[in-house]
């Protein structure tokens, strides 16, 4: 009852439950995000960012994108934090808290950060303008798994190609670097 | 659960689908145990197993949570305790939202989710961060070699596990779970429709890749190398104790119930029986009876393929770890590439 006097004084359009969630889903992010680069040791860096993609996952189903939602946590969970684990825990991975873990040129990192922020800022802004999120239903009928397959083996077929010829670039790459003898 | 006589709000439908999921998670999981670990592998090896706790040692099961419960929690000195706390956790975790995408009957399911095969094998990649993080936090040279060669295993055979999924895919037409099984009680075989099409049968090759890699990634014998004990002690789960590691236990035979689910789903025609045996054409004519008998047929379904997968373990000693990943790479995955240009070609052709 109270959600929908909510929505009826924000406007009949909001969706409160999916705004709330999207809040709370940000701060658990923006806290992890922090804690990814202020953490004393690398392997706790590592898990921070897990809670970052995660939450990401997290967005992308709230605004009923299934599909790149799976394929966040397949590709990104799944995927590249294990393989950041596994070469942290082979190479150098103590426990308790490194010293010298802080990069000497951080200060330089804030004024790249902060133009990036305004670029993001600037971008979404303008595309979405006053723009609320769709109603979930629709957005399941308009946004389909096969459309998406659709698009990428019908109109974007040739940049898919091409991508896939750099994967398979840094592959072979990968393999000539690996085998020295 | 339009086409009951009243209507759940959606509080009421919530708490039923959290309440489902702890049943489908904890049932098969205590049956597993108590049929397959403790009276089949004592019946191959000529002994009687639990007979003290109850009738034929029924109770034997609470006996041993209770052993468990009751033990104290170590944590080593040196070791991460925050991050050794929450590792086994994450590992059941992911059982749990494994369970969420699997169709029990035609409207008994969690989440009709449109990418369901595809979600099920994303989630089933989340448990290595647990794995691998319980490893490195026990301070323990065991528990952080066990650790990697999880890891390193999971993701050799993830790779056979979703090639292998692809064949059924194209054949269905469809990643939603419950369409691949209304496929399967649907299509016909040259005309005849008296079984429906479970994809084992077109399916077979992708059906054994499957179930291998379902071996691996459940560490099962033969491919226990992670927890080998000859070697690592018990590998990751060397410095857990009391009910951490009775959730390290739950969740390795969860895990097993579940992914057994998802194979029977995939290739033996999920909850579905035949529906041209009742004169069904979709699946919205099936009868509401179904839901309450699809979540038996599953879990007889589930036992059959649990039943395989211990069987194996108890019969086949540990392969070696570099024979492991050359199996992997250089036998399953090069067939599974094979078994999908084969069923994309037929698909084409037929």
């Amino acid at each position: 009852m109270s959600a929908a006097l909510l929505s009826s004084t924000l406007g009949a359009d909001v969706n409160v439950a999916q705004n709330v969630a999207f809040y709370i889903i940000a701060a658990v992010m923006v806290w992890g995000a922090i804690r990814v680069v202020t953490t004393n040791n690398v392997v706790h860096g590592a898990l921070w960012l897990v809670v970052v993609l995660g939450g990401i996952a997290a967005q992308y189903i709230l605004a009923a994108a299934e599909f790149v939602a799976v394929s966040q946590v397949l590709v990104y969970i799944g995927a590249v934090m294990v393989l950041f684990l596994f070469g942290i825990m082979l190479t150098r991975a103590t426990i308790g808290s490194d010293t010298d873990l802080n990069n000497k040129g951080w200060g330089i990192g804030i004024p790249v950060a902060a133009a990036m922020l305004g670029v993001l800022g600037y971008v979404v802004l303008d595309y979405v303008g006053d723009d609320v999120l769709v109603d979930q239903d629709e957005a399941r009928i308009a946004i389909t798994t096969q459309s998406i397959s659709d698009g990428y083996l019908g109109d974007y077929l040739v940049p898919f190609i091409a991508l896939s010829f750099v994967l398979l670039a840094a592959a072979i790459g990968a393999i000539v670097l690996a085998r020295k003898d | 659960m339009s086409t009951l006589a009243f209507e759940i709000p959606y509080w009421g439908q919530s708490l039923l689908r959290v309440l489902g999921g702890i049943v489908a998670v904890l049932l098969p999981a205590g049956t597993i145990v108590y049929v397959f670990l403790f009276k089949m592998m004592s019946f191959m090896q000529s002994r009687l197993g639990p007979m003290e706790a109850g009738p034929y040692g029924s109770m034997q099961l609470l006996a041993e949570v209770g052993k468990w419960m009751q033990k104290e929690d170590l944590i080593p000195e040196n070791a991460d305790a925050k991050i050794y706390k929450i590792a086994p956790v994450i590992v059941l975790l992911s059982t749990f939202l494994l369970v969420v995408v699997v169709p029990f009957g035609p409207d008994a399911w969690f989440t009709n989710f449109q990418a369901g095969v595809f979600y099920a094998l994303a989630i089933g990649s989340v448990s290595v961060i647990g794995i691998l993080v319980a490893g490195w936090s026990s301070a323990n040279k065991y528990s952080l070699l066990g650790g990697l060669r999880a890891a390193g295993q999971l993701i050799a055979y993830e790779l056979p596990m979703v090639l292998a999924v692809v064949g059924v895919v194209i054949q269905a037409g469809s990643m939603n779970l419950q369409q691949i099984v209304v496929a399967q009680n649907t299509f016909e075989i040259f005309g005849w429709n008296g079984l429906g099409m479970p994809f084992v049968v077109t399916q077979f090759v992708g059906f054994l890749i499957f179930m291998i890699a379902v071996q691996a990634e459940l560490t099962q014998a033969p491919f226990d190398m992670p927890i080998a004990e000859s070697e690592l002690v018990s590998g990751y789960m060397t410095e857990y104790s009391g009910f951490r590691f009775l959730i390290f236990f739950i969740g390795e035979f969860a895990t097993a119930g579940v992914f057994a689910f998802i194979a029977s789903v995939l290739f033996l025609g999920g909850w579905g029986i035949p529906f041209s045996w009742f004169g069904w054409e979709t699946v919205d004519d099936v009868d509401d009876w179904m839901n309450i008998a699809g979540p038996g047929i599953m879990f007889a379904k589930m036992m059959l393929l649990v039943g395989i997968i211990m069987w194996v373990r108890f019969s086949y000693p540990r392969f070696r770890e570099d024979q492991l990943q050359r199996f992997a790479w250089k036998v399953l995955i090069p067939i599974s590439l094979l078994n999908i240009a084969v069923t994309a070609i037929l698909k084409v052709a037929f």
